[in-house]
């Protein structure tokens, strides 16, 4: 796996990968909230998302959504904490001290060396949502890169319900990144690419990812064209995500965060095998959504985890981190 | 709040469900537990909760389906011991098991 | 009377031909992408080696998970029928077989005739078959012959977490990353893969002798720690990757076209299978 030196934009991005044949690899992100003054905030926290496969970290100054960086997850946690966390304070001159209380969460036990607390991706990614979308979710399907979650979400945000698979690679952003080294197209195209097709293919009929791999070979040998068998693959996982969906059960507003969030090959399928459309994926608070605030599915996660920390200050149970 | 412990894959649906409203904390279920999957302690997904509830222990989680097998949970002679001992009835497995390893 | 029986696995195809007790040629080649043309093929092969022509076959019993893609089989029975005539024929103190495939683990209690009594399989996960293992020996760059030898040089036991053939192999890489030596990496991953066999196993109860087939028999590694972890002897038979084309063959010779195993269990009624032939 080549390091690619410092942070590239999208478009230079994509070409290195096409030169380096890395197709899971996507664009890494930062941004940061020039509507907002930090010195003049009251209560600053923030949430570290470790995921397995991408590292949010999120900053929020009194409750009000503030910085962001969005990035590859490295060879252990700690770094991958840190390189978040630096990338999403790069773009402003507020350091780790500067922060009231500092939230850890993601896949696993993860170590946040910066969090002073750690809660559990799935109360964070439900919390998160309802900020996100709204009061109105109900229903929150996160599909992260190794993992893949439905939670039930009351209008808080609590947690009524979840089930969630860590097991098997089978509708988890890794299923997909395997499938797009195989044929070889980056993962950020195969939404729009599922759809250039005549006719919709039927799904590879193989749950296991290792299984399904030789399937779509098999495809590939016997001339189908590259866009159907993308499609095929992308029926396999909306049916595979919606069987996970079935047992629990979708109500509306439903919602999907993490990374196949942003790809419309499955999640368009999803939604039509439910018969249920999932929430425009625009803020709910309006001033964000006019604003032109960047609205990422992957930031779930660790929003929900620099709200808690807001609320556990609030609360009293918590004590405030500030070093300066 | 329903938690559903275990995975999915391509043979079958492994959950171990635990009703934590109905859930009291005893911890019997843990004690009787065979293969040991079951703790007791604090609600991490509902973080203010008062209560301690009962949950299947991190590292159990993606290898309950060969835990649980031998006490034929769902479809078994009798139930399976920690369904068996808990009042409230809090425990529940899924059908992974009685579909994938038959009627007994 | 000769018979033919062909054991159409995820990977490999195997061909037995046998004129009443003996076994006159055998043959394997993959099963390949097309595998109703890979059977032809094979079938044609095998006879030349014998000597003879389709015209001198009796009957031919498929058996294995792509049995009815078989055009010239006269009958199919399933895996676990086959694996239990075959073992039974070659091992008479048989009572449990333990068959490990490319794409699926299956534990089989059998009576002394050769019959089904009771079974469990892992199936449509790659985590307790060949395929985990074969996926491990990629990511360790190693032969799957050599990753069978280094396991026994292997000096520290590591646990893994992955219970997935994808994660796993994410796993192994990063064990790789971090100079972990590969003899204890290939002895990790057959703990794991032989911990999920035998968990199957004990669902249909281990009693001795406890036979080994399938692909992974041949692998000394898995088989070596198979026994540790069930902690009971094993026997492996002479070509254990072709019990299923021995049994189906033995099948043919009594006349038991098609076999309906489960009917009856010990009084049980019929196990239902997952429908779970989903993504």
């Amino acid at each position: 796996m080549t390091q690619l030196p410092g942070i590239k934009r999208e478009k230079e991005m994509a070409e290195e990968v096409m030169k380096a044949r890395e197709f899971w690899r996507w664009p890494e992100t930062n941004w940061v909230n020039l509507d907002i003054d930090w010195k003049k905030g009251k209560v600053i926290t923030a949430g570290v998302d470790v995921g397995s496969v991408s590292t949010q970290a999120v900053i929020m100054v009194d409750g009000e959504f503030f910085a962001y960086g969005n990035t590859r997850t490295g060879s252990d946690s700690p770094t991958s904490a840190q390189k978040g966390m630096g990338f999403g304070l790069a773009k402003t001159d507020m350091k780790i001290e500067n922060m009231d209380y500092c939230i850890g969460t993601g896949y696993g036990r993860v170590n946040v060396p910066m969090a002073q607390q750690f809660i559990t991706e799935i109360s964070c990614h439900a919390r998160g949502a309802n900020f996100m979308y709204g009061p109105e979710v109900r229903t929150v399907m996160d599909m992260g890169g190794q993992d893949c979650k439905a939670i039930h979400v009351d209008d808080r945000g609590k947690v009524l319900n979840f089930m969630m698979n860590d097991k098997c690679a089978a509708g988890t952003g890794r299923g997909m990144e395997v499938f797009a080294d195989l044929i070889g197209v980056p993962v950020w195209e195969i939404g729009t690419r599922s759809f250039k097709i005549q006719k919709e293919p039927p799904r590879i009929s193989s749950t296991c990812v290792v299984f399904a791999k030789s399937e779509v070979v098999g495809l590939l040998e016997s001339g189908m064209p590259e866009n159907d068998i993308i499609a095929a693959y992308c029926s396999a996982m909306a049916h595979r995500i919606l069987e996970l969906l079935n047992r629990l059960g979708v109500k509306e507003k439903f919602v999907i965060t993490g990374g196949i969030a942003k790809n419309e090959g499955v999640v368009k399928r999803l939604e039509k095998e439910l018969s249920i459309k999932t929430a425009e994926r625009v803020w709910s608070k309006k001033e964000y959504m006019d604003r032109g605030y960047p609205f990422d599915t992957q930031l779930a996660g660790a929003i929900g985890a620099a709200l808690f920390g807001n609320v556990l200050l609030k609360m009293g149970k918590a004590k405030s981190a500030r070093k300066a | 709040m329903i938690a559903n412990y275990g995975f999915k894959d391509g043979s079958g649906d492994w959950y171990v469900t635990i009703d934590t409203d109905k859930c009291n904390g005893c911890g019997k279920c843990s004690e009787v537990c065979p293969a040991k999957v079951l703790g007791v302690g604090p609600d991490e997904i509902d973080i203010f909760g008062e209560k301690p509830v009962a949950f299947v222990k991190h590292e159990e989680r993606k290898k309950i389906k060969y835990s649980c097998a031998p006490c034929r949970p769902g479809y078994g002679v009798e139930p399976a011991p920690c369904v068996a001992i808990c009042e409230p009835q809090a425990i529940t497995h899924s059908e992974g098991w009685k579909l994938q390893f038959g009627f007994r | 009377m000769i018979v033919v029986g062909i054991d159409v696995g995820g990977k490999n195809l195997h061909i037995v031909v046998k004129k009443g007790g003996q076994i006159l040629a055998k043959a394997t080649g993959p099963t390949g992408i097309k595998k109703a043309e890979a059977a032809e093929q094979l079938y044609d092969e095998v006879l030349n080696k014998a000597g003879l022509t389709r015209k001198d076959v009796e009957r031919v019993v498929a058996t294995g998970s792509s049995a009815k893609r078989v055009a010239f089989a006269s009958g199919a029975i399933p895996d676990a029928a086959a694996d239990a005539r075959g073992v039974t024929k070659l091992v008479p103190s048989a009572r449990t077989v333990i068959d490990v495939g490319a794409e699926e683990g299956r534990a089989i209690k059998v009576s002394p005739e050769g019959k089904v009594l009771d079974f469990a399989t892992n199936d449509k996960c790659a985590a307790g078959t060949g395929t985990f293992v074969e996926a491990m020996s990629r990511a360790l760059e190693v032969s799957l012959d050599e990753m069978s030898e280094i396991t026994f040089q292997s000096t520290q036991t590591l646990s893994t977490n992955a219970q997935c053939a994808v994660f796993g192999e994410s796993e192994v890489v990063s064990l790789i990353h971090q100079k972990t030596p590969k003899p204890d990496i290939a002895r990790a991953v057959m703990n794991a893969v032989a911990g999920r066999v035998a968990s199957i196993a004990r669902i249909v109860g281990l009693e001795k002798d406890v036979v080994v087939v399938g692909g992974m028999a041949k692998n000394a590694g898995f088989v070596d720690s198979l026994k540790k972890n069930i902690d009971m002897n094993l026997v492996v038979p002479e070509d254990p990757d072709y019990i299923g084309a021995l049994g189906a063959a033995e099948a043919a010779l009594t006349g038991a076209m098609t076999e309906q195993v489960d009917a009856k269990i010990l009084g049980k009624e019929p196990s239902q299978r997952g429908k779970v032939n989903c993504f």
